[in-house]
């Protein structure tokens, strides 16, 4: 009888997985087909259908500029939230310290804070110290954003750390330096490069900080925005349904040759 | 223990980091939100009046409508989620890390993005009306700018929040306690109640508190799905910040919606032992 119910729950549970999926990617395909629509106003089906908006998407400078903006402040935060992540993740899953409790839940803080309020409370105090927003404001407060999401992508590895993996090398006569990097290194990678990846991808995506704080150095998320809210323009779509395709291939690709790697 | 214990120093960089850049600037909030309205200093005259407005210029009605959305977004997204989540972490666990990323992987793409193809989607003449049409009385028909699709945009956009902790929680029933009750009669009802749901409850809590607080600070759902017929909370803040240029009466609802954070936060985090909940993966092997 016990075999029965979970032979028929299995179909059931992948065909609502299934369904949520496709739920989830639903914008996705809505912004792939509608970018080849040639008609002046949006009304499915289409009259006509082309291939312009891609082609005038590559040649606009705007979206050059925006593109740079957004790679290199992606760039450039990814490096540092990564690097605190890493030996944030150890002190919060690793070592037994006096404070690591309110260290844990101290460094989750900025997820549970409305983004907006997060903006609004940097911009005050740029305001206050009488510093210019730019690209390197929105970078530190997506940096500030992003750090305990980093550290607990890194921190999840780490629980998964086999600890006797390390004592064995120090029992074979490694150094302390050596064991870090033949051992400890290489098998939290999956989890730093992860960390690394997310740290990008959600500078690259955001919105909402970069909005109040970018200054004169308008971020790609920020452009789209204008394209959509000032009236229908066409390009939206396509360029949309770009950055969404690039950010997903920026996501798969690597965890694809990692869980080949880990193999 | 071979080596000296690091775990304070190693904390620190992000302490003085969250601490200068995330600490300072709410604090900055919080003194701007005791200024003199339309002040744009900070000075010595403290005043209520910010506070005083909260209720005299109605402000409660859209946190009424802010706290209304984010409790029914989770209900939802809990409901949405459950069954999902045990799939990915009990039923199929050799898939479970590509199903996540499929579900989790759209919180990497901008938010506006995703409900602008939402619109197109819903709008007159947009795919689910050209779907409809030949229902007699739907030709034509419009979905969007109504209460129950900002709501639908709002589970849309914080499903990741609420499904990747779950996961994480669900990873922490143990399969033999489930059997154990199952050999003592206990009924599938039963077993959820009594040894699933306990057990995955600090999962669960993490992600509620997640979903509830952002959506209780979100505004772009209903911006770009609603048109003007639901204003949140976090609009008004944005209003009094941007178009009325009166800061301490932004700083001062912003209090409000971090007061309330806060205490959530503090509820939730008390019970939930994070080492076991993010350590629950690992333990599969």
């Amino acid at each position: 009888m016990k075999k029965k119910r979970v032979s028929f729950r299995k179909p059931l549970l992948a065909v609502y997985i299934l369904s949520l999926i496709f739920f989830l990617q639903a914008p996705a395909m809505s912004l792939l087909v509608s970018s080849f629509s040639a008609d002046k106003y949006f009304r499915f089906p289409f009259e006509d259908l082309t291939f312009r908006w891609f082609i005038e998407m590559f040649q606009s400078g705007g979206i050059r500029h925006a593109v740079a903006n957004s790679v290199m402040t992606a760039l450039v935060v990814m490096i540092p939230t990564t690097v605190l992540g890493f030996i944030g993740a150890l002190a919060f899953a690793r070592f037994k310290w006096r404070g690591r409790g309110v260290y844990q839940k101290f460094l989750l803080l900025p997820i549970f804070f409305p983004q907006l309020v997060l903006a609004l409370a940097q911009l005050l105090l740029c305001n206050y110290l009488k510093i210019n927003t730019s690209w390197i404001v929105a970078g530190i407060s997506h940096m500030v954003w992003m750090l305990p999401i980093v550290t607990m992508v890194i921190a999840i590895q780490i629980y998964g750390f086999d600890k006797t993996m390390e004592e064995a090398a120090y029992d074979l006569g490694a150094s302390t330096w050596q064991v870090y990097k033949e051992v400890t290194l290489p098998v939290l990678m999956l989890g730093i490069v992860s960390g690394a990846l997310f740290a990008f991808l959600l500078s690259w995506s955001d919105f909402e900080l970069s909005l109040f704080l970018q200054g004169t150095d308008q971020m790609l998320p920020v452009y789209i925005y204008g394209k959509m809210t000032g009236g229908f323009s066409p390009t939206a779509p396509a360029l949309s349904a770009t950055v969404y395709i690039l950010s997903a291939a920026a996501l798969f690709i690597p965890f694809w040759f990692l869980t080949k790697a880990s193999n | 223990m071979k080596e000296k214990n690091p775990g304070l120093l190693l904390a620190l960089p992000s302490i003085i980091v969250l601490f200068l850049c995330f600490i300072v600037p709410l604090l900055l909030v919080v003194l701007y939100s005791f200024q003199q309205p339309y002040s744009f200093e900070i000075s010595a005259d403290f005043s209520l009046l910010n506070f005083i407005d909260f209720f005299g210029e109605e402000y409660y009605s859209s946190l009424g409508w802010s706290v209304l959305l984010a409790f029914l977004t989770t209900v939802i997204l809990f409901l949405l989620c459950y069954p999902c989540a045990y799939g990915m972490a009990k039923v199929f666990p050799k898939a479970s890390i590509w199903i996540t990323l499929l579900l989790v992987m759209p919180i990497f793409v901008t938010s506006n993005i995703r409900l602008f193809g939402w619109t197109l989607i819903l709008l007159k003449g947009g795919y689910l009306s050209y779907l409809t049409s030949w229902i007699p009385g739907m030709e034509n028909a419009e979905f969007l700018y109504n209460f129950p699709i900002i709501l639908m945009g709002m589970v849309y956009i914080y499903f990741p929040f609420m499904l990747f902790p779950m996961e994480l929680g669900i990873f922490m029933v143990d399969d033999e306690a489930v059997e154990a009750a199952i050999d003592l009669g206990a009924s599938r009802w039963q077993v959820l109640k009594e040894v699933e749901l306990p057990m995955a409850s600090a999962g669960i809590f993490i992600g509620s508190l997640l979903v509830f607080v952002l959506s209780l600070g979100a505004m772009v759902e209903a911006q770009v799905l609603g048109g003007s017929t639901v204003v949140p909370f976090a609009d008004d803040i944005h209003h009094a910040f941007s178009f009325q240029q009166n800061w301490p009466l932004g700083s001062a609802l912003a209090v409000i919606l971090l007061a309330i954070t806060l205490v959530l936060i503090g509820v939730v985090l008390r019970y939930v032992d994070l080492d076991k909940l993010l350590g629950s993966r690992a333990k599969l092997g």
